[in-house]
C-alpha cells in the first residue's frame, strides 16, 4: 500500500472515518490464504502462567504472522495483558514456548525482549515528559562524538526517523508539549527504531480523537507494509473492524477463538468475549423512557471563559438525558468543568429551580444537587487508597460537612446498596479501590454521586475504557437513572450510544455550541454531518 | 604520698593560672591603630567577649576599628579587606570558621599588616598570621579536676556530662580533667554520656545516670559546660538529691545563670572560660611591633569561682546587659 | 435471620468497623510494635534495672518512665506531624516554633504580670499562626510544603531569639513549670498530656469526618476536589494542628529546664517526627495514616535514646548506634527486604 501523508489522508476523508471499515474489509480479503501455511513470526504453544491457585493464562496457542495486525481481545481480567507480560519478559511463563520465527525465546526482561526485536508501548507511554523528543528517541542509546553526546547527530537523526512517519516536527521541543497522538507515534518510532519484528499497542486509541486516530492507523498500516507484525489491544471493536486483519479472543485465562477479522461477524465476537448470546445484551437496554414533565432544573445562559469556552447555553430537565457531542477539543469537557464549578465561569448566569446560583468550587455545585463523573477517572476520580467503601460515601460525606460523620453502619449500608445496585465486582466493601479493575473503578465513581443524592448528574465519557460486559451496564444504570428523575448531561465519543438514549443532543465544535437536535432528529447520521458541517 | 602528689599538682596548676595573670598585666600599643572583627553577637559570652576588648583598648588608648560580622565570613572577609584599605598597624580576627581565610591573610601578609587569631582557630598557613589567642580547654579541664579532688579528698565517684562529641572544647576539656583525676586511684568516671552542650541534653543524660546506676554511689557530677548542669541540677531535685550536697558539681563556663544557681546553694564550682582575650592580644601585637619572638598559641585561662563570691560576680555580671 | 442480621448490626456497629480497621491493619501494626518490644528487651539486656521504677516524693522514676517521659514531645510532634504527611505535605518547622512558642511563654511569664494560664493560652495561639502561616503557603498559595515550611524552619529560631534577646530566658513559675516537671498520680505530666493530645486529636480526627476527608486528600488532592471536599480547609486545618502540637512540645521543654533556649530547643526535633510517622507506616506519599503507630515510633526513637544513655557506651558511638537500630527496623518494614526471609520460613514450614 503506497504511503498517503496521514494528514492528507484524513482530510481526504473528512471525518468519515467510520466508512473507512470496508475498505480495510476489503482489504483484509486480499490477503492470501497461503499466509495460513506461513511461519508465524511470533509464536505461543500452550502457554501457561499461574498466580497463586488461578491460572491467569492456561495453555494459549497464539500466532502472529508478519505483515499483520493482530487484535487481541477480551474483557477486563481475561489474560490479554498476561500474554503480553510473557511475550515481553516482564514475567516468567510456568509453561509452554514462545517461538520468535520458529525459533524459541525465553525474553529475561523487557530490553531483553527487544534485543530479540519484540517491543511494546502503552497506554500510559513510558516516555520521559521532561526530555525532548530527540533524546526521547535515542536515550540510552545516543551516538557519541569524543565521548560526548552528539546532540546535533541526535537531532538529525531524530527528525529523519519521524519523517519516515510524516511527522514533521521540531524535535528539540519537549516531548510534553506535544499531543498524546504524537507522543504516542513518537513511542512507537522509538520501539520500531530499535530494530522491533513485533510490536505490541496496548490501548494506542484510548486517548486519541478521531483524526489522530486515523493518523495512528495509517502509521500501523505502513509499519506492517515494512514487515512488521503487530499486536493490538483495544476496547474499541469498530476501530478492530477497521485496522485488524485476524482477531484472537480470550477468556478467563483461555483461548476461546482465533479469526480473520473479515470472517468473524460483531455479533459472534461480543458474544465470544462475554460467553454470552448477544441477544441476552441487546435486550437489557430498552429505549430511554424520558418525559419532561417536572419542568427546567437547570438554566445556564451564557457561560463562558476565556480561552475554554464560548458563550454557552443550556436547558435540563428532571427526567432528561441530554446529550454533548463533538470531538476531543470541541469544548464538551470544559462546558461540563463550568458548570460543575471547577473553574469559574467569566460571565453567563445559572438558575437552579428559578433561583440563580454561583459556583465557586465543586463544593458549590455539590450544594445545589450536581453531580459530575470526571473524564479522567484515574486523575480526577479514584481515590487509591481509600476502600471502595469510602470512595462511595466521600461525596456525601463532603457534602454533610465535616463533623456529621456518617456512622459505619450507614456508610456500610450505602456501600452494599450501591455494590448491590451496580453490580461492582468487589471481594468486599473495604478493599482498596485500586484492586478493581477499570470498569469496576468507574461504577465505583458513579456510586459515589449516586450516594450524594444528586438532582442533576453529570457524565464525562463514562464508558471510555472499561470492558463490553460493563459497558451495556452502565449504559442500562444511566436510562434507569433517568426515569428515577435525574437530570442527565452524558458527554460521550461513542455517537451509537449517545444516539441511543438522549432525549436531545447538544453538538460542540471549536469551544462553542453548534446545534441542539431533538426528537426524530437524532440518529448517528444527522449528529455527524452536524459535527462535520462548516 | 596521695597528699604530696595532690599538693604538687595543685600548686602546678596554681603556677599556670599565676602565669595567664602575669601576661594580662602588662600594659601598651597607645596610638596604635587596629582592626578588630568579631564573628557577631550570637551568645551572652561573646557579646561580654567584645566588651572586654573594647574596654582594654579604651584603657590603653588604642584607637580601635570593630567590626560585626553577624555571624558571616563574607562580612568578616570585607571587614579584613576594608582593614587593609585603611592600613592599619594590626588585625584581630575572632574567626566564625576555620577554613577559607587563606586569601585574604596573604593580602594582610602582603601589606605587611600582622594579623592576631582570637578564640576559634583557623586552617591557613600559621606564617600568615603572628599567633593565635585563644582559651585553654585543656586547663580548664585540669582546674576542674585539680578541685574536685580537693574537694573528695582524691576519692570521688563522678559523672560525666560532655560537650557535642568531636568538638574541641568536649576533647579537650575531657583531657584536661582526665590528666588530673588519674593522679588520684579513688577518683573515677563511672558514666559518661553527651548532653550536647544544651540544658535539656544535661538533664535528660542526668536523668538516665540517676536510673542506671544507685545514686547515693555518686559523688559528683562534672559537665563541660554551665548549661548542661544547670539540666542537672533540675534532674538531681526532681529525683529527689540536694545537687551541690549529695552530690557535687562542678562545670565551666560561669555564665550569671550557674553563679544563681551558687547562690541557691544547688552548684559548688564553675571554671571560668575567660572572655578577657583583649589584652594578651594588645600585647602579642606590640610584642611583635618590637620585634620580639612570639610562640604560635598564647592560651588565655579562666579562674575558678565558688559559692562565696557567687552573689557578687552575679550582680557584677549581669549589670552590664 | 433478617432480625439477628440487624440486631447485631445495630449493636456494635462501630466496634465492628474499628475491628475490621484493625484485622486489616494487624500487620501493619505488628512491625512497629515488635520492634519496640525488641528494642526494650535488648535495653533490658543491657541494663538489668532498665523496667525498675522506683517512688521518690511521690514521683515515678526509672528508665522506662523516661521514655515516655522524655519522649512527650517527639509524640506529640509525631501526632501533629502525622496529619500533615497524611495530606502528602511535610511540617519542617516544627522544631523552630517549638523554640518561638518557649521563647514567648518564658518572656511572657518573666517580664510581665499575665497569669501563667493566659501566658499558656498566648504561646499555644502563637503555634496556631505559625500553622496559619505553613498552611496558608501551602494551601492558598500552593507552594511546596517542603519549601513553604522551610521557611519557617529558618526564620523561626532568628524570630525566637529576637524575643530572648538571643539568651536562654529563664523564669520561676511553678504552675508553667509544671507543663514539663509536674507529677500527677506518680507520672511526670508531660507522660500525661501527650496521652492527652493523642487522644483528642485522635477523637477529632476519627469521630469525625476529618481523618477520613484528610486520608482522602492526601491520597488524590484533586479527585477530592471534584467531590466536593474544601481541600483547602483541610490542609490549613493539619498544618494548624502541627503548630499547636508543636506548640505544647515547646511549651514542656522550655517549662522541663525552666528556660527556653532558642538556638537549642527542639533543634532537628523535626526529624524525628517525621521519622517515626514513617516508622509508624504512614507514607509520605499521603494516604492513610496511623496515630497510634506514630505515637509507637516516636517511642522507639527515644527507647533506642534512652537505651544508649544507660547502656554506658561511649557517647562517639550514640549517632551510629541510631542509624544502624533504625536502618534495621525500617528494613524490616520493607517487604522487599522481607521476602527472602519469608520465603525461608514457608519453606521451613512446608518441610516440617
Amino acid at each position: 500500500m503506497p504511503l498517503i501523508p496521514a494528514l492528507a489522508l484524513i482530510k481526504a476523508q473528512g471525518f468519515r472515518g467510520w466508512e473507512y471499515g470496508q475498505e480495510v474489509i476489503d482489504r483484509s480479503a486480499a490477503l492470501t490464504e497461503s499466509q495460513e501455511n506461513r511461519l508465524p513470526l511470533l509464536q505461543t504453544q500452550k502457554l501457561t502462567k499461574i498466580f497463586g491457585n488461578t491460572h491467569a493464562l492456561a495453555s494459549v496457542d497464539f500466532n502472529l504472522y508478519a505483515g499483520e495486525i493482530h487484535a487481541l481481545l477480551g474483557e477486563n481480567g481475561a489474560g490479554k495483558s498476561t500474554l503480553i507480560k510473557l511475550i515481553t519478559g516482564v514475567y516468567r511463563k510456568d509453561g509452554g514456548t514462545i517461538l520468535l520465527e520458529g525459533k524459541p525465546i525465553e525474553p529475561q526482561s523487557p530490553r531483553d525482549a527487544q534485543t530479540y526485536g519484540i517491543s511494546a508501548v502503552y497506554q500510559e507511554i513510558n516516555l520521559v515528559p521532561t526530555l525532548s523528543v530527540a533524546e526521547n528517541i535515542f536515550l540510552g542509546r545516543q551516538p557519541t562524538r569524543f565521548g560526548f553526546i552528539d546532540m546535533r547527530r541526535v537531532n538529525a537523526q531524530a527528525k529523519a526517523l519521524l519523517q519516515t512517519y510524516h511527522l514533521d516536527i521540531d524535535v528539540t521541543r519537549t516531548l510534553s508539549t506535544y499531543s498524546v497522538a504524537i507522543q504516542q507515534i513518537i513511542a512507537i518510532a522509538r520501539g520500531v527504531s530499535m530494530s522491533a519484528k513485533v510490536l505490541i499497542l496496548d490501548e494506542p486509541t484510548a486517548s486519541l480523537d478521531a483524526r489522530e486516530v486515523q493518523m495512528l492507523f495509517e502509521v500501523m498500516r505502513s509499519l506492517t507494509a515494512r514487515g512488521l507484525g503487530i499486536i493490538l489491544i483495544t476496547h474499541f471493536l469498530d476501530q478492530v473492524y477497521q485496522i485488524s486483519d485476524r482477531i484472537t479472543v480470550l477468556r478467563n485465562g483461555e483461548k476461546v477463538s482465533e479469526h480473520l477479522t473479515r470472517e468473524l461477524p460483531k455479533r459472534q465476537l461480543i458474544s465470544d468475549m462475554l460467553g454470552r448470546e448477544f441477544a441476552e445484551i441487546a435486550e437489557a437496554g430498552e429505549t430511554a423512557t424520558a418525559t419532561m414533565s417536572e419542568g427546567a432544573f437547570l438554566h445556564a445562559h451564557g457561560i463562558a471563559r476565556k480561552g475554554m469556552l464560548h458563550p454557552f447555553d443550556l436547558n435540563i430537565a428532571k427526567g432528561e438525558i441530554v446529550g454533548l457531542a463533538g470531538l476531543l477539543g470541541s469544548g464538551r469537557t470544559e462546558a461540563a468543568q463550568l458548570l460543575f464549578g471547577i473553574y469559574r465561569s467569566d460571565g453567563g448566569e445559572m438558575m437552579v429551580k428559578g433561583k440563580t446560583i454561583t459556583l465557586k468550587s465543586p463544593r458549590d455545585a455539590v450544594r445545589q444537587g450536581f453531580a459530575m463523573c470526571p473524564e479522567d477517572r484515574k486523575v480526577e476520580g479514584i481515590i487509591p487508597e481509600l476502600s471502595v467503601r469510602e470512595n462511595i460515601i466521600v461525596a456525601l460525606q463532603a457534602k454533610q460537612g465535616w463533623f456529621k460523620y456518617l456512622p459505619y453502619a450507614k456508610q456500610e449500608a450505602i456501600a452494599q446498596e450501591m455494590i448491590a445496585a451496580l453490580r461492582i465486582v468487589t471481594p468486599d466493601s473495604s478493599s482498596p479501590v485500586s484492586e478493581l479493575s477499570g470498569g469496576n473503578q468507574q461504577k465505583v465513581i458513579l456510586a459515589r454521586w449516586l450516594a450524594s443524592q444528586p438532582e442533576f448528574l453529570i457524565l464525562d465519557e463514562p464508558t471510555r475504557g472499561i470492558d463490553v460486559g460493563a459497558h451495556a451496564e452502565i449504559i442500562n444504570i444511566i436510562k434507569r437513572l433517568c426515569s428515577e428523575g435525574l437530570a442527565l448531561l452524558v458527554i460521550s465519543s461513542e455517537l451509537s450510544e449517545v444516539v441511543d438514549y438522549s432525549n436531545r443532543v447538544v453538538v460542540m465544535r471549536d469551544r462553542q455550541k453548534l446545534t441542539e437536535l431533538t426528537g426524530d432528529d437524532i440518529n448517528e447520521t444527522t449528529v455527524m454531518h452536524a459535527i462535520a458541517e462548516k | 604520698m596521695r597528699s604530696r602528689k595532690l599538693v604538687f599538682s595543685l600548686f602546678a596548676l596554681l603556677l599556670l593560672a599565676f602565669g595567664a595573670l602575669v601576661v594580662s598585666a602588662q600594659d601598651g600599643g597607645a596610638g596604635l591603630t587596629i582592626g578588630f572583627s568579631q564573628v557577631g553577637s550570637e551568645s551572652a559570652w561573646r557579646t561580654s567577649f567584645t566588651q572586654a576588648v573594647l574596654a582594654e583598648a579604651e584603657a590603653r588608648g588604642i584607637n580601635l576599628l570593630f567590626s560585626d560580622g553577624q555571624q558571616r565570613q563574607e562580612n568578616q572577609i570585607a571587614a579584613l579587606r576594608s582593614f587593609i584599605a585603611q592600613g592599619v598597624d594590626a588585625i584581630i580576627l575572632a574567626p566564625v570558621v576555620e577554613t577559607g581565610w587563606d586569601e585574604v591573610l596573604q593580602e594582610a601578609a602582603d601589606n605587611q599588616i600582622p594579623v592576631v587569631i582570637v578564640d576559634r582557630n583557623v586552617t591557613a598557613d600559621p606564617s600568615l598570621y603572628i599567633t593565635r589567642v585563644s582559651s585553654d580547654f585543656v586547663h580548664e579541664g585540669r582546674l576542674a579536676g585539680a578541685w574536685l579532688a580537693q574537694a573528695t579528698a582524691g576519692q570521688c565517684n563522678i559523672v560525666e556530662l560532655q560537650g557535642t562529641v568531636g568538638s574541641s572544647a568536649a576533647l579537650d576539656r575531657q583531657q584536661g580533667f582526665n590528666e588530673v583525676i588519674a593522679l588520684f586511684s579513688g577518683m573515677q568516671i563511672i558514666q559518661s554520656q553527651s548532653g550536647d552542650f544544651t540544658r535539656t541534653g544535661g538533664k535528660e543524660v542526668m536523668e538516665s545516670f540517676l536510673n542506671a546506676v544507685d545514686p547515693s554511689t555518686i559523688c559528683a557530677v562534672w559537665a563541660h559546660n554551665d548549661d548542661m548542669l544547670i539540666g542537672a541540677i533540675e534532674a538531681m531535685r526532681e529525683a529527689g538529691i540536694d545537687p551541690g550536697q549529695d552530690i557535687l558539681t562542678i562545670s565551666v563556663d560561669a555564665i550569671p545563670d550557674i553563679f544563681q544557681a551558687m547562690v541557691d546553694g544547688d552548684a559548688n564550682a564553675t571554671v571560668e572560660l575567660s572572655p578577657n582575650m583583649g589584652a594578651p592580644a594588645f600585647d602579642a601585637v606590640v610584642a611583635y611591633l618590637n620585634g620580639e619572638d612570639l610562640p604560635s598559641w598564647i592560651p588565655v585561662a579562666g579562674g575558678i569561682y565558688f559559692p562565696d563570691t557567687a552573689a557578687e560576680e552575679l550582680a557584677r555580671r549581669t549589670a552590664g546587659s | 435471620m433478617v432480625n439477628t442480621k440487624t440486631s447485631f448490626e445495630t449493636e456494635t456497629p462501630v466496634s465492628r468497623g474499628n475491628l475490621q480497621r484493625m484485622l486489616r491493619n494487624s500487620r501493619k501494626l505488628l512491625f512497629p510494635l515488635a520492634a519496640l518490644i525488641l528494642i526494650l528487651i535488648g535495653n533490658w539486656l543491657i541494663s538489668p534495672n532498665f523496667f525498675n521504677v522506683r517512688i521518690v516524693d511521690g514521683r515515678m522514676l526509672g528508665s522506662i518512665v523516661d521514655i515516655f517521659n522524655r519522649g512527650a514531645p517527639t509524640v506529640i510532634l509525631a501526632v501533629g506531624m502525622t496529619l500533615v504527611i497524611a495530606t502528602k505535605g511535610i511540617d519542617l518547622s516544627v522544631g523552630a516554633v517549638i523554640a518561638i512558642c518557649g521563647a514567648v511563654a518564658a518572656v511572657l511569664i518573666d517580664q510581665t504580670e499575665l497569669s501563667p494560664f493566659i501566658v499558656i493560652a498566648i504561646s499555644i495561639g502563637a503555634g496556631v499562626l505559625c500553622g496559619l502561616w505553613n498552611g496558608v503557603l501551602v494551601a492558598v498559595f500552593d507552594i511546596q510544603p517542603f519549601i513553604a515550611t522551610l521557611i519557617l524552619m529558618v526564620v523561626g529560631r532568628g524570630i525566637a531569639q529576637l524575643i530572648t534577646a538571643g539568651q536562654i530566658a529563664i523564669f520561676n513559675n511553678p504552675t508553667l513549670e509544671f507543663v514539663g516537671k509536674g507529677v500527677v498520680l506518680g507520672l511526670p505530666f508531660p507522660i500525661i498530656l501527650s496521652a492527652l493530645v493523642l487522644i483528642l486529636v485522635y477523637l477529632m480526627v476519627r469521630r469525625t469526618a476529618i481523618g477520613l476527608l484528610i486520608e482522602s486528600v492526601g491520597s488524590n488532592d484533586r479527585a477530592s476536589y471534584y467531590a466536593g471536599i474544601d481541600a483547602r480547609a483541610i490542609k490549613l486545618f493539619v498544618y494548624v494542628i502541627s503548630g499547636v502540637c508543636a506548640a505544647i512540645a515547646g511549651l514542656i521543654i522550655t517549662a522541663d529546664i525552666r528556660g527556653a533556649d532558642a538556638n537549642n530547643a527542639g533543634l532537628w526535633l523535626e526529624l524525628d517526627a517525621v521519622l517515626a510517622v514513617v516508622i509508624g507506616g504512614t507514607l509520605l506519599t499521603g494516604g492513610r495514616f496511623y496515630l497510634g503507630l506514630s505515637v509507637i515510633g516516636a517511642l522507639i526513637i527515644q527507647s533506642i535514646q534512652t537505651g544508649i544513655f544507660v547502656s554506658g557506651l561511649p557517647p562517639t558511638f550514640n549517632l551510629i548506634v541510631q542509624a544502624v537500630v533504625i536502618l534495621l527496623i525500617l528494613f524490616l518494614q520493607s517487604e522487599e527486604f522481607r521476602r527472602p526471609f519469608t520465603r525461608l520460613f514457608m519453606r521451613m514450614r512446608k518441610q516440617s
